[in-house]
């Protein structure tokens, strides 16, 4: 007689595949997965707990190390939120850097992810492709902040470093070069059949069940919904560019992937006009209190980082410390869909998937 | 005021246990430490309670009267405090070495008459500052002596004191004035979907099922309600499907240890009209409770989890509340802001 039996696989915390220290423990009917249940927290290390006893310009190096394959959009959502309640106005050339900074990281993060979910689906030489130009962005930043992937380069106010001579010209340098580069990766990838075989109608989800689990980033807008926080809720100076949102239609690991790697190509374009509009001159740091200490109450604020809505919940008594302080992370609040996801799906599928979501375990664990 | 009053008969207390000893100088300085500490912290103390009236008493507490004082002449009030010190002291020292022979512990009448009538003399010289730095009438105080009850100096204090209040209320009128053109700048362009929302929560839910309803100036003005946790779930229902409200993306959850009180904040946000709202429910502290928004917004699973996870807030109709971060045999939650870590070592 023939007898199945229920196999249960712990899916690492130690895996390449899980892209940080992620843990699914998946049941498995053959090679179908009857139930998947991702365990989180291996990397919890209290940021909004040790928040509450530090000072605001003393919390922006926590914010590196939630997305830190994301560093900049982190940091920036930190001093934005405090600059709005204090009400400080920060200086266009600081603001145009920061921008800069944002829209290189938004390429940089997507370029680690590109490379690596090649390397989940099985090949090599993305990967090394990618980390290649990757590399030239962090030498800019390193340039710009001295640090590679921690930058803690902004404060309230403004940002912590001008621009070195030079540094915009060799900004100005990289966009066409790396304009070259997708087009190459495009080649080399977007009509591979055996990628084409792996990601198309892979992970299929509708709008209505993207909005549902508070999917943002690309994980939404493959769904077709024309979310981007740059263009709805436009903050810094994004209005002033001109850019598109890349929308997809089917929802699935092809449409996210070929959103991203279009935001690439859009990132880009909006780093043309700035880098174009860059202020010759000015201050890096806007007027700020020796103290900062924003009024009591509270407010929300949000950005689009390259994973999706992060957002910063402060709720300030007046003091130099948060009494509160939340970080609404976009990995934390997509990963939740996964378990939907990957019932009745294969185990290759679950790499597939899961990469497709684009996740940082520093930030969902935060 | 009270505590006030407590470092006085602190002071007097510990003055003639100075008196038992041999009368080395150092502990006879004793009072005039204390009487430093106290002339130096009213002045804040002052402040804090500006409009507290003058009691008739006032002579027989003349630190008291130094104590509202305004709150600008902290540093001199302090410096005379310091410039008295020597002082009282010095005659406190004589008259001890005098009586010591007399007895210990006894309570010198002279001494204590004294060490009074140099208290009164600061504190009407402290008076006669603020009367010249307010009404600007000048130093013609300063010698009002150290007399007992003079009128002249009560005049004086009480001059001081109208004029101290009118400052106050010029400065707020100031302030409010600040407001008042302000008042019919136009209100927040979300006003209205503050106004619908809470219109339709009372109408649809419950008559009482809103407990606060404002915009949030420095959130972008964020329409924010408070509603009552045992209309949440209701309240939830009809902020997601209402035709007009149709908030059908929650955007983040928060939980909040306001040490009297948890709170959970939900926003929430229409993608269509970028309709939003933060609604807040409040709960009990030692038996925080907030129905799950769940059923209603599946993006509420996992930052509800971790609410209860960190704050130790339950949320009743959750499909799976357990802890998500912190290992599951974890010992208190800890972001609350009264968290002890069981094993001080991790």
């Amino acid at each position: 007689m023939i007898r199945t039996e229920e196999l249960l696989l712990n899916v690492g915390p130690q895996h390449p595949s899980t892209h940080g220290v992620l843990r699914i423990v998946v049941k498995l009917d053959g090679e179908v997965i009857t139930e998947a249940t991702p365990v989180i927290g291996y990397l919890h290390r209290g940021t909004e707990k040790l928040a509450e006893s530090l000072n605001y310009t003393q919390i922006i190096p926590y914010t590196d190390r939630m997305d830190y394959v994301s560093a900049m959009t982190n940091n920036y959502v930190l001093v934005h939120a405090v600059e709005k309640m204090m009400g400080i106005e920060v200086p266009e050339r600081a603001e145009f850097l920061r921008l800069i900074v944002m829209e290189l990281q938004r390429v940089a993060s997507h370029l680690v992810w590109w490379g690596t979910y090649l390397l989940d689906l099985g090949a090599l030489s993305p990967f090394l492709f990618a980390f290649k130009e990757r590399e030239m962005i962090i030498d800019l930043f390193n340039e710009l902040c001295g640090a590679r992937l921690t930058y803690n380069y902004m404060r309230v106010g403004g940002v912590k470093w001008d621009a070195p001579p030079g540094w915009i010209d060799k900004v100005r340098d990289f966009i066409p070069h790396m304009e070259k580069q997708l087009k190459e990766y495009e080649r080399l990838v977007s009509g591979n059949e055996i990628f084409l075989a792996r990601v198309r109608g892979i992970g299929k989800y509708d709008a209505e069940t993207a909005i549902a689990y508070g999917l943002s980033g690309a994980n939404l807008r493959c769904t077709g919904v024309k979310w981007d926080l740059r263009k709805n809720e436009p903050y810094s100076l994004y209005d002033r560019f001109e850019f598109d949102v890349p929308v997809g239609t089917n929802g699935d690991c092809y449409d996210r992937y070929m959103i991203r790697f279009e935001e690439m190509r859009q990132s880009l374009r909006i780093l043309k006009q700035a880098v174009e509009q860059f202020p010759s001159s000015g201050e890096t740091m806007g007027k700020v209190p020796r103290a900062i200490r924003p009024p009591a109450g509270e407010t929300y604020v949000r950005i689009e980082s390259p994973r999706g809505e992060i957002g910063c919940h402060i709720v300030s008594k007046g003091k130099a410390e948060p009494y509160r302080l939340k970080f609404r992370r976009p990995s934390f609040m997509n990963l939740q869909i996964l378990p939907k996801l990957l019932v009745g799906e294969t185990m290759t599928n679950l790499i597939a998937i899961l990469g497709g979501v684009d996740i940082v375990l520093g930030e969902v664990d935060c | 005021m009270s505590e006030e009053n407590k470092r006085e008969a602190g002071r007097q207390e510990t003055s003639p246990a100075a008196e038992q000893q041999e009368p080395a100088a150092p502990e006879q300085r004793e009072p005039a430490n204390t009487q430093e500490v106290a002339g130096a912290e009213p002045a804040g103390a002052g402040a804090e309670h500006p409009n507290q009236p003058q009691p008739d008493t006032m002579p027989e507490h003349p630190d008291a009267s130094a104590s509202d004082k305004p709150a600008e002449p902290a540093a001199p009030s302090a410096a005379d405090a310091n410039a008295d010190a020597p002082a009282a002291p010095a005659e406190a020292g004589g008259d001890a070495s005098a009586g010591a022979g007399a007895g210990a512990g006894a309570v010198d009448p002279e001494r204590e008459a004294k060490i009074k009538a140099a208290q009164e003399a600061r504190a009407a010289r402290l008076a006669a500052k603020a009367a010249a730095e307010a009404g600007g009438d000048a130093s013609a105080g300063a010698g009002a002596g150290a007399g007992a009850v003079d009128p002249e100096r009560e005049a004086k204090i009480k001059a001081a004191q109208e004029a101290r209040a009118a400052r106050l209320a010029a400065k707020a009128a100031a302030e409010g004035g600040g407001d008042a053109p302000a008042e019919p700048k136009p209100p927040s362009p979300k006003q209205p979907w503050l106004d619908e929302a809470v219109e339709l929560l009372k109408s649809e839910v419950h008559p009482e099922a809103v407990e606060e309803a404002a915009i949030n100036e420095l959130s972008d003005d964020m329409p924010t309600i408070t509603v009552k946790a045992g209309h949440w779930r209701a309240a939830a229902e009809l902020l997601k499907s209402h035709e007009k409200l149709g908030c059908n993306y929650l955007r983040n959850v928060t939980g909040v240890d306001y040490e009297t009180h948890m709170e959970v904040v939900y926003f929430v946000i229409n993608l269509e009209t970028k309709r939003e709202y933060a609604i807040k429910i409040r709960t009990d502290r030692d038996q925080p409770s907030v129905p799950s928004a769940v059923p209603v917004w599946l993006s509420a699973d996992w930052p509800e989890r971790e609410i209860y996870d960190l704050l130790g807030i339950d949320f009743p109709g959750h499909p799976d509340l357990r802890r998500i971060m912190m290992p599951d045999d974890w010992v208190g939650h800890p972001l609350r802001k009264d968290y002890v870590p069981l094993d001080p070592e991790v």
